[in-house]
């Protein structure tokens, strides 16, 4: 990526919780930054601090140290400028496809008429004109995830935040989708951090990965890809991503067998107590 | 799908519920017909039908049905008004939830009907003492059933809120309210279920008015089609309600 002044600083951010056995350090003496326009990826097994670090980021979670900055802007909060994308299903059912995606926007007080034609804008981006009227439980697991993901465009962030937003999908929807963000990523120019676990999610759409340690969550290593763009899903075949996939999971191998075991033993131990 | 078939779709479970409901009525006429059910418990369905004209005619039944309808339409609104505020409040004060929800759950199973001497002191003899002993009575599921709602609000829904930097208030309403408002309905339709039963009871018990005091007043008659006809009319009341709550459940909380 170019030498760009960054639009995300996350600096030194150290997590810990009380739990029955002690402190748990959650996320350790994690930085890095994300330059406008980037698609970034924070990948690492289950257990490593990722979900604490998208709270952290997104201000839904204090009380810890470091610090994180948007536009040189300290985050002490939900910030204006973060939009987030959840794991989990997070439209709101009462509301229909249009209501859910104007959402933001009527919380910012915009008239009806403008709101419902800035929704339509956002609902056409993410491929699911004619199904303004639809109310989630009409739509598919993959369609809702679609329409979080055009209710947090609406709001026009900065930086758009997502948290393994297609953990619950399968493999062949999750790779359309994830045509989708690119098609998204690279027409807004939106900048992107993606927290996941899933390696060609983050290959596909990444410009940089940052592979995490199992518990604490540390920075093990940041890989560049440097795949052409713009990328679809066809990319998953091409040689060089096959190389990718290998060398990341040579990094995480390690961590997600350190985090295997460690689940083996808390459930042992607590079979035996 | 066409239209049509939508439609004959949906109709098939009415069509089916009714045919049901046909078929268990004729079989109770059979069964008394034969002998297999004492006539002197169970009237001949055929026997109260032709008795509602009789009831309608003589015993003044509609002023009665409206009336029982009005105690039971001031209660349940009362009801809903309290019991759903009284919730909210609950749930936005710890404390105050903790010190007092085993009590609201023991009033719940309280039957606080055997209090209704009280309430004629109170009240005297009239439509409020009907009015507040079912509103007492139905509060605690309402107030039960809010607060459960509210606390099952999905986290997600309410991080999306946050993420939007919704106020408190914007958070309360935009999200908490709606998300649990399916749970609410069952609170109310619960509390109307209790409600009915109370102002029927006391109606029957102070000999006010009503369908309760009609039902009494022709079962000690030994009227029994007119009894069992005065209580069809009682279910109406309850059908009616509970098609009302439906209708606007769907009006404040489309999609589901």
């Amino acid at each position: 990526m170019p030498a760009a002044d960054p639009i995300l600083v996350v600096e030194n951010i150290v997590k810990r919780f009380e739990t029955q056995d002690g402190v748990l350090t959650a996320v350790d003496d994690v930085s890095f930054n994300v330059v406008p326009g980037e698609f970034l990826s924070v990948i690492g097994p289950s257990g490593c601090g990722k979900s604490t670090l998208f709270n952290v980021i997104g201000g839904l979670m204090g009380d810890y140290d470091g610090r994180v900055t948007v536009g040189g802007e300290t985050v002490r909060g939900p910030h204006a400028s973060i939009g987030m994308i959840f794991q989990e299903e997070s439209t709101f059912p009462w509301r229909n496809v249009i209501d859910n995606v104007a959402f933001p926007l009527e919380i910012a007080g915009m008239g009806r008429a403008e709101r419902i034609e800035r929704g339509r804008h956002f609902i056409n981006l993410v491929g699911l004109n004619g199904f303004e009227r639809r109310y989630p439980a009409e739509l598919s697991g993959g369609m809702r995830q679609r329409v979080s993901m055009a209710r947090t465009l609406a709001s026009e962030p900065k930086i758009l935040l997502m948290d393994e937003p297609f953990a619950a999908l399968d493999e062949q929807t999750r790779l359309l989708l994830g045509d989708k963000v690119l098609q998204i990523q690279q027409d807004l120019k939106q900048t992107t951090l993606l927290i996941t676990h899933n390696l060609t999610e983050a290959v596909q759409l990444s410009d940089r990965i940052l592979v995490m340690t199992y518990r604490p969550g540390k920075l093990k290593r940041l890989v560049e890809i440097k795949l052409p763009r713009p990328r679809t899903s066809e990319i998953v075949s091409s040689d060089d991503f096959g190389r990718y996939v290998a060398q990341i999971w040579s990094d995480l191998r390690e961590e997600a067998t350190k985090g295997l075991k460690d689940d083996e033993a808390r459930r042992g131990g607590e079979k035996s107590s | 799908m066409s239209a049509g078939a939508t439609i004959r779709r949906e109709g098939v479970p009415v069509v089916f519920g009714v045919a049901c409901l046909l078929a268990l009525i004729a079989l109770i006429e059979v069964l008394i017909r034969i002998g297999m059910i004492n006539p002197f418990i169970v009237p001949k369905p055929t026997d109260i039908v032709m008795s509602f004209e009789r009831i309608i005619m003589e015993e003044n039944i509609l002023p009665r049905f409206f009336l029982t309808c009005g105690e039971a339409l001031m209660a349940s609104l009362m009801l809903s008004v309290a019991g759903i505020s009284i919730g909210v409040l609950l749930h936005k004060s710890r404390i105050v939830r903790l010190a007092t929800e085993t009590w609201v759950a023991a009033v719940a199973s309280a039957p606080l009907v055997l209090m209704y001497p009280l309430f004629l002191v109170i009240f005297g003899r009239s439509a409020w003492t009907i009015i507040m002993i079912a509103f007492v009575s139905a509060l605690p599921p309402v107030i039960l059933k809010t607060l459960e709602g509210l606390s099952g609000t999905r986290p997600v829904l309410i991080n999306v809120g946050r993420s939007f930097k919704l106020t408190p208030s914007q958070l309360y309403w935009k999200i908490l309210f709606p998300s649990a408002l399916p749970t609410i309905f069952v609170g109310v339709r619960l509390g109307m279920i209790f409600a009915l039963i109370n102002i029927v009871g006391v109606e029957f018990l102070i000999n006010f008015g009503g369908l309760g005091q009609l039902v009494n007043e022709l079962a000690e008659r030994y009227d029994l089609p007119g009894t069992y006809a005065a209580i069809c009319f009682v279910i109406l009341v309850s059908v009616l309600f509970f098609i009302s709550t439906e209708r606007i459940e769907r009006w404040l909380r489309p999609g589901t």
